[in-house]
Order: structure tokens, then C-alpha cells, then sequence
């Protein structure tokens, strides 16, 4: 079953929304709590991180018995060099965006921590698409 | 499922409730439907929040009690009253006349809830001393511990195992009334509430085996009991037949107040009141939006107990009178030795059992189940309008949906659906509104000039 959200770059009010719906989806198909919450954490970070670097993006969820698989594609600056930014407390966020409390280079170290599988490509100049999948049964 | 087992306090009156959509509205977790013209309360779904009682129109929603005459069934009756009680009081009415028209009333011992909190403030900075997973959850408020188990299931190991005021109280006053002599049998420990999360863990404790209080007096009930014996006397000196009745230190006072825990917790605390806003605080917490949180003190009831639906007075009112009396108290001590003498004893029975989660949320036990009916979920929404007006008697859409997918709904509830099948000719007008008067009543659609706003309305 797929789910599909729209991103707003810029907008971090709207930020978790997506992670708030899917939640809600996990919770009603009764999904172990805490495994629920690897997927929302994972999902909420990168949901931030299109929020804040990118024009906008699009969310897709897509549940099996088994299984999650998130698809978050954006279009924006892309990631020049992925290994950096994997690094914990790396990050390129602006002062104003660490000053509203997000860009403190833990973005992509988080997800890779919540998810059981975490595949990242970019076009520098065009774009960032991230998949994740956890399993349920973990 | 055990869920049939939890007691509710909330109940519909159906000779007042004339079916309207305000308390369905308003339920935060959904638990209402109209049946029959009726409002009906899912019982494994309802916190016992009292939104429902807020919201009605007509008070055809009740909180159950105890049959004050119980309280005669006891040597010793000892009424455990929250500070809040006090604040709806006008200032010029001492706690001391309060007291003694109790006393008159009947109790024999009268003892406040938030005498405890001092050694409750103790035992969970100590905890917090214990590096326990942040943030810990208050676990004052019933109805907050109740939402969090049945809409936020991860977040129940957040809980302090600790148990709130009242229940501390009761243990103490028991023990302290058999030390003095009674027997267990001729002491009645009765609670006066400010709300109905209160007496459904009362009667339906979470967590806990042991439970001190033998009923619950609903504080409404009693405070016109007390203000009718006030206003009648000519005579206002107080004659209290109770020998001390110790003071409440500031810290007590402000206890049920917003801020009353979070202020004197260890690391960074907050404060919020009101359901709603708990819910959209807890939405954030589960998805790690916020973090390093330490403590955060989470109430039902808008200005907390004070906003509990069982009080008489203005909630902002009552909050004042209460801040002004503490201020009054401030940096002052009253050692009652017997609450000391108790410490240990306190100390010791004030363990909250772990709490389990019970999830409304869930579609059916079996992922792959859940999954098929989510799909039929949204394949219903399709049709159904959005407009979420509650005419098919589900709060939203939404609802409808699912209530369709646990085969407690038709699709032909929605009354636009009708309209679309009456077009078809799938659905005969007669029987259209057979299924409205299913949902709202018989003959509900009939001219009625004595319903609320009408022209002949009470005649």
C-alpha cells in the first residue's frame, strides 16, 4: 500500500507532517512501538532535511506485512559529497536555520541509525533521493 | 481483551440527551457515536477526560458517585479533599469554617491530597537521579496516563512509577488511623473529585493493585452541600471537632496547579495543560521533534485541576485565590510530625506498578489484516464526501470509514451517500429516512417547537 506526501522547502512549521501521517498508518496497523518509532524518526529527519535544503520534495511510503520502504526525492542542491555528509556534525545549515534548533549535522547519521537500510543519491544541482527500509520484524 | 474491564465515570443521561453532535465533536479521542439519537461512549476508547461533559448543551452527561449516605458505613470517615477544593471558596470564608460544616456534614477526619507531595517530590527526584529515558511523564493527571496508553503506547515506559497525591494521601491516612487503633473495616477513605479521570482510576486503577480509597464524592456535589450550611449560618465562628488540621505549605497548594510539579523537578520541565494541546505536545515527542526535556508535567484540564469539570467556580478565579495564599505561605514549613513519623511508610508504598500499553489504534491484531481493512479504508474515502459533519453520527469522514471496516457502520450512514443512491434510485425515500431516524432518533425530523432555541422552548 502507498502512501504519498508533498514537502515544503522552507516551510519548518509543516515540518513532520509527513512523519505524523505515516505513524498514525504504522499505529493502526499495529506495528511494534518501538519499530514505529525507528521509522518516524528516521522519516522525521529526512523530512527535515528537505524542509531545509530543498524547493521541495515528495515523500512515498510504501507498506508491505514485512515491511517499510520510504522513497524521499527532492528537487534542490543535491549533496556534493555524500560520505561527508554522513559524518556526525557535519553540516551546512545556516546560522538561522540552527538558531530555529535543526542543522546540527545529525541528519543523515540519524537515519542511517533508525533505518535497516539506507541508500542515498544525488545530482549536484538538481536533486536528492533517499530510500529507506525497515523491516517489522527486525 | 480486557479493555471491558475498565470502569468509566462518564455516563450519558438518554432522558436528557436529545442527540446533538457537540460532545462527538469534541471527544479528543474520537470515542463518541450517535445511535439512535443518542450519544454512546466507547468505553475502551474514552480517558475519562470530561470534554464531553464540557461541551454538552444540555448536561446530559454525568460523572457517577458514590451515594453520600455510604459514607455512614464507616466509624471513621475521612474525606481526602484537593487544595483546589478550597480555592472556589470566596477568600472571606476560612478553611476553618470549610472544616467544621464538613465535620457537621458527617466526616469525621478531614485531610488534604496534596499533604503528600513533599515526600512525592522527594521520590521522584530521586528517580530522576536514576538516569531513567527522557523525558519522564508526570503521573498525576488520570486522564493523561489513560491517553498516553491508549493513543501513544510507546510513550508509557515515560511514566513516573510513581503514584500521584491522592493515592499517597489515602495509604497514609489509612495506616495512620490503624496505628491509631481503628480497624481497617471501620475506616472509610472517601475522595472528593474535581474530575472524572479520577474516580475511573479510582474504581479501575491503572498499574496499581492496592487501591486506599473506599468512594469517590464528586466535589460539585459536596461544595453546594457545604455552601448551603455556610450561607444558612448566623453564627460564623467554626466549632471543628477535629483536633489539628495541619496547613498546606505553599508547594501543596500550587501542587495541581500548572507548573505545580514541573517547577519543583530536577533539569529542564514544562508544563501543559489542556488535552488537545497534550496531544500535539506528545505527536512531537514521539517523532523526537523535541528533545532534552527532562520532566514534563502534563494535565487534561485547562488551568489544570483547577479547570476540573466537577468545580463550581471561575478556574481562573480559583487559580488566583490559590497563588495568593501560597504567596502568603511562602518559604514556610509545617512539619506535621505524624506525616513525618510516616515518611518511610510513604516512601515505601508509593511505587506505581508498570503501566501496559492498550492502543485504540489499531485496526485488528494481524498486521496483514490491518493492512487489508486500512485499504479498505481509503478505498471507502473515496466516496464519502470529507465534509466531515457528523450526520451519519461518526465524528469525521474518517471515522465513518473505519467504523464501515469494524462492521459497526454502512455506508449508507453518510446522508450526501443517500442522497447520491436516492439519485440512482439504489435507495427509496422512505427508507433514506429510516436510516436518518436509525441514526438521529424516531420521527427526529418532525416539526418540534419545544427543542432548544425553538419558538416554544422549556414551555
Amino acid at each position: 500500500m502507498e502512501f504519498k506526501y508533498d514537502v515544503e522547502g522552507g516551510n519548518f512549521a509543516k515540518a513532520g507532517h509527513a512523519a505524523s501521517a505515516v505513524k498514525k498508518v504504522l499505529k493502526q496497523l499495529n506495528v511494534n512501538p518501538k519499530v514505529i518509532k525507528r521509522v518516524v524518526v528516521a522519516l522525521y529527519e529526512g523530512e527535515v532535511n528537505v524542509v531545509a535544503h530543498a524547493f521541495k520534495g515528495r515523500i512515498i511510503a510504501d507498506i508491505d506485512p514485512s515491511r517499510i520502504y520510504i522513497k524521499i526525492e527532492d528537487q534542490g542542491p543535491g549533496i556534493p559529497d555524500i560520505d561527508l555528509a554522513m559524518q556526525v556534525g557535519y553540516s551546512t545549515a545556516s546560522s538561522k536555520v540552527r538558531e530555529m534548533g535543526f542543522g546540527a549535522g545529525m541528519g543523515l547519521p540519524n537515519m542511517k541509525k533508525n533505518a535497516d537500510k539506507l541508500q542515498i543519491s544525488s545530482n549536484v544541482g538538481k536533486g536528492t533521493v533517499v530510500e529507506l527500509t525497515t523491516y517489522f520484524n527486525s | 481483551m480486557s479493555d471491558e474491564q475498565f470502569y468509566h465515570a462518564l455516563k450519558v443521561d438518554e432522558d436528557t440527551c436529545f442527540g446533538c453532535t457537540h460532545c462527538m465533536h469534541d471527544c479528543p479521542t474520537g470515542a463518541i457515536r450517535l445511535r439512535n439519537g443518542k450519544a454512546t461512549i466507547r468505553k475502551d476508547w474514552c480517558v475519562d477526560c470530561g470534554e464531553c461533559m464540557k461541551s454538552c448543551p444540555v448536561d446530559a452527561i454525568y460523572v457517577e458517585q458514590d451515594d453520600f449516605i455510604e459514607i455512614f458505613s464507616y466509624k471513621y470517615r475521612v474525606a481526602i479533599v484537593p487544595a483546589v477544593f478550597f480555592g472556589q471558596f470566596p477568600e472571606n470564608i476560612s478553611e476553618e469554617r470549610i472544616l467544621s460544616v464538613m465535620n457537621e456534614l458527617g466526616f469525621t477526619h478531614v485531610f488534604q491530597a496534596e499533604h503528600t507531595v513533599d515526600i512525592i517530590n522527594e521520590v521522584i527526584l530521586e528517580f530522576q537521579d536514576t538516569k531513567p529515558e527522557k523525558p519522564l511523564i508526570s503521573s498525576f493527571c488520570p486522564a493523561i496516563v489513560r491517553l498516553i496508553q491508549v493513543k501513544f503506547p510507546a510513550l508509557v515506559d515515560h511514566i513516573v512509577p510513581v503514584k500521584p497525591p491522592i493515592d499517597a494521601s489515602a495509604a497514609f491516612y489509612k495506616y495512620l488511623l490503624i496505628e491509631k487503633g481503628a480497624t481497617a473495616e471501620e475506616i472509610g477513605i472517601f475522595y472528593v473529585t474535581p474530575c472524572a479521570a479520577k474516580i475511573a482510576a479510582v474504581k479501575s486503577p491503572v498499574g496499581d493493585d492496592q487501591n486506599y480509597v473506599d468512594g469517590v464524592i464528586n466535589m460539585d456535589f459536596l461544595y453546594n452541600k457545604v455552601y448551603q450550611v455556610l450561607k444558612s449560618q448566623t453564627n460564623t465562628s467554626s466549632t471543628i471537632k477535629q483536633a489539628a488540621f495541619p496547613q498546606l505549605t505553599s508547594k501543596g497548594l500550587k501542587w495541581s496547579l500548572t507548573d505545580g510539579e514541573a517547577d519543583h523537578m530536577k533539569g529542564r520541565c514544562l508544563a501543559i495543560d489542556e488535552i488537545h494541546n497534550v496531544i500535539d505536545f506528545l505527536e512531537r515527542l514521539e517523532n523526537e521533534e523535541i528533545s532534552d526535556v527532562d520532566f514534563l508535567e502534563l494535565r487534561a484540564c485547562d488551568q489544570s485541576c483547577a479547570g476540573g469539570v466537577l468545580l463550581s467556580g471561575n478556574r481562573f478565579l480559583g487559580v488566583e485565590r490559590l497563588r495568593n495564599r501560597a504567596r502568603a505561605l511562602e518559604n514556610k514549613t509545617f512539619q506535621t510530625e505524624e506525616l513525618e513519623s510516616f515518611r518511610n511508610f510513604i516512601k515505601k508504598n508509593i511505587h506505581l506498578e508498570s503501566l501496559s500499553p492498550r492502543s485504540m489504534m489499531k485496526l485488528d491484531e494481524d498486521m496483514s489484516a490491518a493492512l487489508k481493512k486500512m485499504q479498505r479504508i481509503r478505498h471507502i474515502m473515496c466516496f464519502l464526501p470529507g465534509i466531515d459533519c457528523g450526520a451519519c453520527g461518526a465524528p469525521n469522514c474518517q471515522s465513518l470509514a473505519e467504523d464501515i471496516v469494524r462492521k459497526e457502520a454502512h455506508l449508507s450512514n453518510c446522508v450526501f451517500i443517500q442522497r447520491m443512491m436516492e439519485k440512482t434510485r439504489k435507495l427509496s425515500p422512505d427508507h433514506a429516512i429510516r436510516l436518518i431516524e436509525n441514526t438521529w432518533g424516531k420521527d427526529r425530523l418532525d416539526k418540534d417547537c419545544k427543542k432548544k432555541g425553538a419558538k416554544n422552548e422549556g414551555m
